[in-house]
């Protein structure tokens, strides 16, 4: 049986996350599993299709292109899944807000279980996922005839974009009467993606107000980082929803994540601590985050930012 | 309209929890037990709503042990009206728990159900979607804020990348998120109020409910423990080690 990974997409590019949920769906290929085809769902997609065509490992891209899909809401994309999924043996999302939205109901309407935030690929029927913010590793074995699951996309490094699959549309259509899409605000940034940087400088409470957080930006356009932000920070107003890095935001695992004024709260760290160098700026030398970071500067991180952006 | 409440015993947020030595589970021998945070934000919404005057009545429900029924009254201390325990001991997957609150709805035919997104314990983000499916309801979920307006809800979610608002038509599902709202803290005479609300104990074969699942655990393991690294004393330093020994910025 085949495995399906559902891409993901956003403004008319596939988004980055797809190339890693692939790499997933390699592993489990190679523990015995069938061919890898890519879904792709929305309005106007097609150059997204092409895009997937071109990660190494895919059979066959599948394209769901119509106006009943845009914005991937959560009832027509379960729905579409549930009429494909008869033809694969494991459905794969990323544990992106999309494939959060959309996977349990396709298991529930396959009468499955599903398994969120898959961060090791054991065997083709069993799996490793953090559960308690990632303080212990859950080994799951799934005796389901279906596998769906969600993958966390900084456990598994991208496969290549050097395939070339076939591409076929999908025909079904599905109805949508329940729900539609009002509007979206999106957080317009030239910064890389928070899930896919390869430096990520956040901030925390001790960023004292929301115009300091500018504080980081410099320092973030030297090393072409993404900025993230703690739970107290955005909670506070500091900083943007979409910002928060921890266990019920952002899950990061750059090369470099530096903490500026960040305590280090566990829900925190469930988001960070899976990055190669952590670096901890703070007044308190007491802060648990000093506990984690490989290299710790205790010190008014109003003196420190200007002086480390100058430095770099 | 009815407004129907989801909540789940969990650890304490602040509790750094122990694998078991044998590795079979984690070890919640003796440790301090709370509402789901998330679930706190569900009630806080849903009294809300019934001080708004939209919804008329608030009923919080909970599957799990006897003692879950300490979070049912302080859902109740919080301002739910009334309660519904369907008592288990097993351990209830997220699918189960769904075809549980489907059994739920079935009889209490809710305008509206609220559940949290996640539980701090399994981090599965599952049940309120799962939920939606079974009932064939649309959902809102990870929601920042809910705006009910006639047979409709608006509810704006957060999102990768910031936020969507989706309209849903009524009844529907929604999950909370973080932002939603601040939760109260009950007050001494509420709680007090709240052990004389009705309570009624239900059990998983009154709704005709398998709590199996066929997922099976097959040990858990600590994950690698980060050692702390050096202090450095100033920015150079800062720098030339994440230059020359990190080797991770050039």
């Amino acid at each position: 049986m085949s495995i399906l990974v559902l891409a993901d997409h956003h403004d008319g590019q596939l988004a980055g996350t797809t190339a890693h949920v692939v790499a997933a769906a390699q592993e489990i290929a190679k523990a015995g599993g069938g061919d890898i085809d890519v879904l792709v769902a929305g309005e106007g997609v097609s150059a997204i299709a092409e895009a997937a065509a071109k990660l190494n490992g895919v059979s066959r891209v599948r394209v769901a292109d119509n106006a009943v899909y845009a914005h991937q809401l959560a009832e027509p994309l379960g729905a579409l899944l549930v009429e494909l999924a008869d033809d694969y043996s494991h459905v794969l999302s990323s544990a992106s807000t999309t494939g959060k939205n959309v996977m349990p109901r396709l298991a529930a309407l396959k009468d499955v279980s599903q398994l969120s935030d898959v961060i090791a690929v054991e065997g083709i029927d069993t799996f490793c996922r953090p559960i308690y913010a990632g303080n212990a590793i859950a080994t799951v074995k799934s005796d389901d005839a279906l596998k769906v699951m969600t993958v966390r996309s900084t456990a598994f490094d991208a496969v290549a974009a050097d395939g070339s699959a076939g591409i076929e549309s999908v025909d079904k259509v599905v109805d949508n009467t329940q729900s539609s899409f009002l509007k979206e605000e999106l957080a317009q940034s030239d910064r890389p993606e928070l899930g896919a940087a390869k430096v990520v400088i956040s901030g925390g409470r001790g960023m004292g107000n929301g115009e300091n957080f500018k504080l980081l930006d410099g320092i973030a356009d030297k090393l072409g980082a993404a900025i993230g932000a703690s739970r107290a920070a955005v909670d506070a107003g500091y900083a943007h929803n979409d910002m928060q890095v921890g266990q019920t935001g952002k899950i990061v695992a750059p090369d470099l994540y530096i903490a500026v004024g960040i305590s280090g709260a566990i829900q925190h760290l469930a988001g960070m601590k899976d990055s190669k160098v952590i670096v901890a700026i703070n007044q308190d030398e007491e802060a648990p985050i000093f506990q984690v970071a490989d290299y710790g500067l205790v010190g008014d991180l109003f003196e420190v930012l200007p002086e480390l952006e100058s430095k770099l | 309209m009815k407004v129907l409440v989801a909540v789940k015993r969990v650890i304490d947020y602040n509790v750094k929890i122990r694998v078991k030595p044998d590795h079979s589970d984690v070890d919640l021998t003796n440790v301090k037990m709370a509402m789901n945070p998330f679930c706190e934000i569900a009630v806080e919404e849903a009294v809300r709503l019934k001080e708004k005057g939209v919804a008329s009545e608030v009923v919080a429900v909970t599957v799990g042990p006897k003692a879950a029924q300490e979070q049912l009254r302080t859902a109740m201390a919080l301002g739910a009206d009334r309660a519904i325990h369907v008592q288990t001991d097993d351990k209830v997957e997220s699918l189960a728990v769904a075809k549980l609150l489907k059994g739920v709805i079935d009889e209490e035919q809710p305008g509206l159900v609220i559940l949290g997104k996640q539980a701090i314990d399994t981090d599965n983000n599952q049940t309120g979607q799962m939920l939606a499916a079974l009932a064939g309801m649309p959902q809102g979920t990870f929601a920042s804020e809910v705006d009910v307006q006639g047979e409709k809800v608006a509810v704006t979610r957060e999102i990768d990348g910031g936020l969507q608002t989706v309209e849903l038509s009524l009844p529907a599902i929604v999950t909370t998120d973080l932002r939603l709202n601040d939760p109260r803290y009950a007050k001494l005479p509420d709680i007090m109020k709240a052990k004389k609300k009705p309570l009624d104990v239900k059990t998983p074969e009154d709704y005709g409910v398998a709590t199996g699942s066929k997922v099976s655990l097959i040990k858990v393991e600590a994950p690698a423990e980060r050692k702390g690294g050096v202090k450095v004393g100033s920015v150079d330093e800062l720098v030339d080690k994440l230059k020359n020994e990190a080797k991770v910025i050039s």
